[in-house]
């Protein structure tokens, strides 16, 4: 492979041009793609707040070898949503105050809406162990929890309002 | 520098086969750890190194249940996100929460049973679990294929019997009959290195029961003394065991260990550590006996 591959991000084709094979997606996002929303901080899988969405897998992307995800879809939180309406999750953890310095919040806010999409009605314990890779040192969890809950209860009204 | 990302089982022996020095990527969890802190360097533009990565090749991430066999095939590629859910939850429970103590949810959906066992990490946390179960693996280049004992793969501190041109293909892990677990002690409750580790796994029919220990010692160690102490004196009729017994089976395999001092704990608690667990897991596998 040369150094120039495409990646498939947030649903367009982007190309990666005279990078260093070696680098991880989260280099590639931030540097080479301008997409600042995934953050590095530990750069070791620790932390989670590089979360990314790759093959619909929720992975750090410091851990993923960028010219390796050629071909997959790769979703990360400017994919969520149109610039300006913020998803679900993300007003819901506006509405709690699940956001204090805001390091962590991409990493959880693409965690808890591929933890919503996969599990619609998750207890506590559940949203507690799923979201245990993402570190946030400010909160104490209660409210980024609160916020999960928030949007778990909205979706089920939403969809037995559809229903009925 | 080359990244390789073949689709097939044949395509990426074809590019192993062609670059013998190839390194290997499964999930990255280890190998790009040590990219990103330059333990592992790669110089720019081109060194003439090739990263062959396999998370895309079908035949590696799937498994299958031999039925008349009693095993489970483990593709090298299967994650421990698959390993933890059902139905491979039913079939290999220890495994299974082994597998949901790896790191954090991110890390099970990336990180392979495989890639566990090529790094053979002291604490792997699949690796007591596999030679509790007498696991045996498979290996394939394109001169064929060989398949050995797990126990007898790991050969030291991220060593082990894979040769250049070699990959792992598979894991076949015998299906059992009895209660089986894993039991684990860090410095937190999630996203942990194991500070200590254990298996325990029976097999009622066979009147057989397995211990491991996992980051006592530079690779898995298995327990014969106390293996052999237990089956002895565990009731086979009524599924117990007297609660002094089950404590004599923890300071045996405690004995078996061969801790060290380092930056995570010491010798002296990993010692302690593991016969606590050894105890508590033949207690859950035998219950009933603090009568």
């Amino acid at each position: 492979m040369s150094e120039h591959y495409t990646l498939h991000v947030n649903g367009v084709e982007r190309a990666v041009q005279d990078a260093w094979v070696g680098e991880n997606l989260l280099y590639v996002l931030r540097e080479r793609l301008g997409l600042m929303a995934a953050k590095g901080a530990c750069e070791q899988g620790e932390c989670g707040s590089c979360s990314v969405l790759v093959g619909g897998n929720l992975v750090c992307s410091c851990l993923v070898l960028a010219a390796s995800a050629v071909g997959e879809p790769i979703v990360t939180v400017e994919g969520l949503a149109p610039p300006g309406a913020p998803s679900d999750v993300q007003q819901a953890f506006v509405d709690c105050g699940a956001v204090q310095c805001g390091f962590c919040t991409p990493g959880l806010i693409i965690a808890a809406h591929d933890l919503l999409d996969r599990t619609p009605e998750p207890t506590e314990m559940q949203i507690r162990e799923e979201l245990s890779g993402n570190v946030c040192r400010c909160t104490g969890y209660g409210r980024i929890i609160e916020a999960v809950q928030q949007v778990a209860v909205a979706r089920r009204t939403a969809d037995a309002g559809a229903a009925s | 520098m080359t990244v390789l990302v073949p689709t097939s089982l044949d395509e990426a022996i074809a590019g192993l086969a062609a670059n013998g020095g190839a390194t290997l990527l499964a999930g990255g969890t280890d190998l790009m750890v040590e990219v990103n802190e330059g333990h592992r360097h790669f110089p720019w533009p081109d060194d003439g190194a090739t990263i062959i990565a396999l998370h895309r090749v079908p035949e590696l991430a799937t498994w299958t249940y031999d039925v008349p066999a009693a095993t489970v095939v483990l593709g090298a590629g299967v994650t421990w996100a698959t390993i933890e859910q059902p139905p491979l939850r039913d079939l290999v429970p220890a495994l299974a929460e082994a597998a949901r103590t790896v790191g954090s949810p991110q890390i099970r959906n990336a990180g392979t049973v495989g890639g566990n066992l090529a790094t053979c990490s002291p604490a792997g946390d699949g690796l007591p679990v596999l030679a509790a179960l007498d696991a045996d693996v498979t290996l394939l280049s394109a001169g064929g294929r060989r398949t050995m004992p797990v126990r007898d793969f790991m050969l030291g501190v991220k060593r082990t019997a894979l040769q250049p041109g070699e990959l792992i293909e598979s894991i076949t892990v015998p299906v059992l009959q009895g209660w089986q677990g894993y039991s684990k002690v860090g410095v937190r409750n999630a996203m942990v290195i194991a500070t200590a580790s254990a298996c325990v796994a029976t097999d009622v029919p066979s009147r057989s029961i397995r211990i491991a220990l996992g980051s006592v010692a530079p690779t898995v160690v298995r327990c014969p003394v106390a293996e052999q102490f237990a089956v002895e004196r565990v009731d086979w009729d009524a599924l117990t065991v007297d609660a002094g017994d089950a404590v004599e089976f923890g300071r045996l395999a405690a004995a078996a260990s061969r801790p060290i001092d380092d930056h995570r704990s010491s010798a002296e608690y990993r010692r302690h550590a593991v016969a606590v667990m050894a105890q508590r897991l033949l207690q859950r596998a035998f219950p009933g006996g603090e009568r």
